[in-house]
């Protein structure tokens, strides 16, 4: 199976104190939906920053498509959408698309079809001149999303992006990042809502800043002899404590 | 570097101005009207005041420029999107000089605003003309976007950000020359106002007032103006980390 993220021997110390990643070795595949989750304050976000480059790495190595991570020949190649808006709220949703869209060097001709096709994409197409400020949290989240799918990146990174969206949104989404699966893109995904975790085609289990699983969902949930990806959470966590 | 960047993060910066109308209409509002409160404080006394308010021109479009893009670019940092920005092949100084621009020009049109209250309607005595007197406050103005830009590094929230003017700017502000000839403070307050660009700017406005030529002290003083926005660009696009 190919890889796309291969991760070695990696610590992470944030602030010049807190460790937050320890000793981290992993390999994600291309191609799948991988969902990162676990508790706040584990270490899914710095894992993911570490992903995108956007973190001094203290030991250890990142590879993302076997270049370093923070490669300059990655920045056209991967999305990262963060868990803040990132987006501004004193434009509008198309002006936002335009911008990221230019931002990633999407050619000059291409740009209208790409913004209407990410509209689509997260079914924001009839807000589109609407100012971001004056948008739901729903809403502004999705445009987030739009802004990772610009492109369309061999890997999208997304940190928490079902945040906070009704149960049908959350749907949609899901299954769009499954058809994005499907047609050859790798996802890394970050949760913290188990039931959502079901749904990924690859698992990762961090806590405390070390990884505690990685697998299937089937395969972690027939391992620990439970019914749901949260129970297995739960055994595995209380097996270490 | 890509120009194509440069211009779309110019034009950006733009489209969120023109979204905030309230803040354009104080941008274009606060310094004619201050001028004006001027002239009428010294009503008895047109010379001092016709002295007087071409250097403010050197320096309410740099104190605004100022506090203006340091908020705007500390939002950038707290909001995510430069950490966005940073995953995305954009070279930081693009992002900077996108920024430098859209504030630069904005400067302009504050600085033709504020220039034709000033000259046309308050009829203040200028012998360098019109255009010399504009050309000195865009560069004021160019000035404190790009200490602004670079200031905003060291500011953790809004905050802090808005104590940096007088923290930064008040001192400059004090030791120009505006209250005093320079050469009447102490020692060590003319060396600091040596070093320190809103002197330049300053004493270019002085220049535009004084003398009906263009003088090759005024082009000395904007080429100074000019390096130390420079710098300030540079060392804030240094400010900003792909990697933190």
């Amino acid at each position: 199976m190919e890889t796309a993220v291969k991760i070695k021997n990696l610590t992470i110390v944030l602030g010049g104190r807190f460790k937050a990643l320890k000793n981290v070795s992993i390999d994600l595949p291309a191609g799948k939906m991988v969902g990162v989750i676990g508790p706040s304050g584990a270490g899914k976000t710095t894992l993911i920053r570490g992903i995108v480059g956007r973190l001094h790495i203290n030991s250890g190595t990142i590879a993302v498509f076997n270049q370093p991570a923070g490669s300059p020949q990655l920045r056209q190649q991967m999305s990262y959408m963060t868990q803040e808006l990132s987006v501004y709220p004193d434009l509008t949703v198309t002006e936002n698309l335009r911008y990221f869209a230019i931002m990633t060097r999407q050619p000059r001709k291409q740009i209208k079809a790409t913004v209407l096709k990410v509209l689509e994409a997260v079914d924001m197409t009839d807000k589109a001149s609407n100012l971001v400020s004056s948008l739901s949290g729903g809403e502004k989240q999705r445009v987030s999303l739009a802004i990772a799918l610009i492109g369309s990146p061999k890997l999208l990174v997304l940190d928490e992006p079902t945040v906070g969206l009704d149960p049908v949104l959350r749907e949609n989404l899901w299954e769009l990042f499954a058809h994005l699966a499907d047609q050859g893109h790798s996802l890394i995904i970050t949760s913290h809502s188990m039931d959502e975790a079901e749904r990924c085609d690859d698992l990762v289990l961090i806590r405390n800043g070390r990884i505690i699983a990685h697998s299937s969902p089937l395969e972690l949930r027939q391992r620990t002899g439970t019914q749901t990806v949260e129970q297995s959470f739960l055994k595995l966590v209380g097996a270490k404590i | 570097m890509s120009a194509r960047q440069t211009f779309a993060t110019a034009g950006r910066v733009m489209s969120q101005l023109r979204h905030d109308p309230r803040t354009l209409a104080l941008l274009f509002l606060i310094p004619p009207i201050l001028i004006t409160i001027l002239k009428y404080v010294f009503q008895g006394e047109k010379s001092t005041f016709d002295h007087i308010a071409p250097l403010l021109l050197g320096i309410f479009p740099m104190i605004m420029m100022f506090l203006i893009t340091s908020i705007v670019t500390l939002r950038e940092r707290t909001s995510g999107t430069l950490d966005r920005l940073m995953t995305m092949p954009i070279a930081k100084l693009d992002f900077i000089l996108g920024y430098a621009i859209a504030f630069s020009l904005l400067g302009f049109l504050q600085a033709v605003v504020t220039g034709f209250v000033m000259l046309g309607l308050l009829h203040v005595t200028v012998l360098g003309g019109a255009v010399s007197t504009i050309v000195g406050a865009v560069f004021a103005s160019f000035l404190g976007t790009s200490l602004g830009l670079f200031i905003s590094a060291f500011a953790k929230s809004e905050f802090q950000a808005v104590q940096f003017m007088p923290a930064f700017l008040f001192p400059q502000i004090l030791t120009c020359g505006l209250f005093i000839a320079r050469s009447q403070m102490a020692k060590p307050l003319q060396w600091f106002a040596d070093i320190m660009p809103l002197t330049y700017s300053v004493d270019a406005m002085k220049r535009v007032t004084m003398n009906s030529t263009w003088t090759s002290l005024l082009t000395r003083d904007l080429i100074i103006v000019g390096a130390f926005g420079i710098a300030a660009l540079i060392l804030g696009s240094a400010t900003i980390r792909r990697q933190e």
